[in-house]
């Protein structure tokens, strides 16, 4: 191993309660994803298949926080990174999956799962490997500390590149007009 | 015209005419201060407190502050932004403001002011308030979720519309924007498309049916530009204040 890789920080992304828009959206940086991959690697994240998130550099947080597994995912996050990112509308303020927050968890199961009119004999799912879902639907900060935001719905290629070459460059990452927006 | 005098604003000298708000003088002057309930066509009503500024080292809302001759004014400054930007948080916070699926995105005040204070997450814990909407009206859609109580529409209704549809009720916590009719339905009132207090509602309660997303992403009010530029252009609109409402006297006696 070369001392220029040995230097490449480790990064960490995955999706909680997200749609995975903003992983689409990271990937819309399109040819700088060659220039981004001299300066990093990715540790856990969906392009990479690993399980679990090791020792990293930066954590990126696609998506609320539904269900208990969504809360040890943003634990162990939490725990490996030394900056943690929450990324989109739904990892920064609960976005559409909150949209049921104000909605009774048992009445929003019923009626998917039982009373819906093309249901025959429907139950509601409780096999033991399903995380339970939470009954309210959280912003990453509501459960452990965040370091940066990028809101959006999804934020644009551009706004993660800005974003990321700012934090990798060691300044402070603004946006700006044009590159914040909430929707 | 009265004689002038001038205050300074962030060190610049600002000329005002008798009688003018800091906030008048300023945005006369080609000068910005981030504000929300204010509206240069309305009598300022100090509520949202976005506009405060040090004026000779206190804090006060620029738009019910008279300009006075020799005042030192700060607003542009990291503590005044930061106050804000905590407001906007707390705005963000309290409603359900749900950007992506909202038709005002991209002409909304707030998020504009977020946008142009730099405010990346409402960084309180979210209220999540269940406040159904009111769909009742045929040309109308009131949504509360969004609702910041800047009183605007309650002032548009009175002073322009002359039939105060709307009006604000409980206190602190519990305040909430209500319909002014026995049912509290929009559609039991006299509201019509047209009026003052549909088109000033500065977010996304009182929108108009079957126009939503109409203008597309990069044709909106704040997409070419951000709010403190486009504010400056509608700025030194004269006030066109009427002391009564018809209405109002009328359900007095």
């Amino acid at each position: 191993m070369t001392a220029a890789v040995k230097n490449k920080l480790r990064v960490a992304t995955t999706s909680l309660a997200g749609c995975f828009g903003c992983h689409m959206s990271l990937l819309d940086i399109d040819e700088r994803l060659f220039t981004l991959l001299e300066h990093i690697e990715f540790d856990r994240s969906p392009l990479t298949d690993i399980k679990h998130c090791g020792p990293c550099d930066i954590g990126i947080v696609e998506g609320g926080i539904c269900n208990a597994e969504n809360v040890h995912v943003l634990r162990e996050f939490r725990k490996n990174c030394k900056i943690l990112v929450a990324i989109g509308a739904c990892a920064v303020t609960g976005g559409l999956p909150a949209q049921r927050n104000h909605l009774d968890l048992g009445a929003c199961l019923r009626e998917v799962y039982q009373t819906e009119i093309s249901l025959e004999q429907g139950l509601i799912p409780n096999d033991p490997e399903l995380p339970l879902p939470l009954d309210k639907v959280h912003p990453l900060h509501e459960v452990v500390k965040v370091d940066y935001f990028i809101p959006g719905c999804p934020p644009s290629g551009d706004a993660i590149w800005k974003f990321l070459t700012d934090l990798l460059a060691g300044r402070t990452p603004t946006l700006g007009h044009g590159l914040i927006k909430y929707d | 015209m009265s004689e002038t005098h001038t205050f300074r604003l962030d060190g610049d000298e600002v000329p005002f005419a008798e009688g003018q708000t800091v906030i008048q003088a300023a945005l006369s002057a080609g000068r910005y201060i981030p504000h929300l309930c204010y509206h240069p066509e309305f009598k300022p009503h100090g509520s949202c407190k976005v506009c405060t500024v040090k004026a000779d080292g206190r804090a006060a809302a620029s738009c019910t502050l008279p300009a006075r001759a020799g005042m030192a004014v700060e607003s542009d400054t990291e503590e005044m932004n930061d106050l804000r930007r905590t407001l906007v948080q707390m705005l963000f916070a309290e409603g359900n403001h749900f950007c992506p699926s909202c038709e005002k995105s991209g002409n909304c005040m707030l998020q504009a002011l977020g946008y142009d204070l730099g405010v990346m997450t409402a960084g309180f814990r979210h209220f999540f308030p269940d406040r159904p909407v009111d769909a009742s009206h045929p040309d109308l859609l009131l949504d509360f979720n969004r609702c910041i109580l800047c009183e605007l529409c309650v002032r548009a209704s009175c002073e322009v519309d002359e039939k105060c549809v709307f009006a604000l009720s409980g206190r602190g916590l519990d305040k909430h924007l209500v319909v002014n009719a026995v049912s509290g339905r929009l559609a039991d009132t006299d509201v019509a498309l047209g009026d003052k207090a549909v088109e000033v509602c500065p977010v996304g309660v009182i929108l108009k049916k079957r126009v939503g997303f109409a203008q597309p992403i990069g044709a909106r009010r704040y997409d070419a530009r951000p709010i403190s530029a486009q504010a400056l252009d509608d700025a030194p609109r004269p006030g066109n204040h009427r002391s009564g409402c018809g209405a109002c006297e009328e359900g007095a006696k």
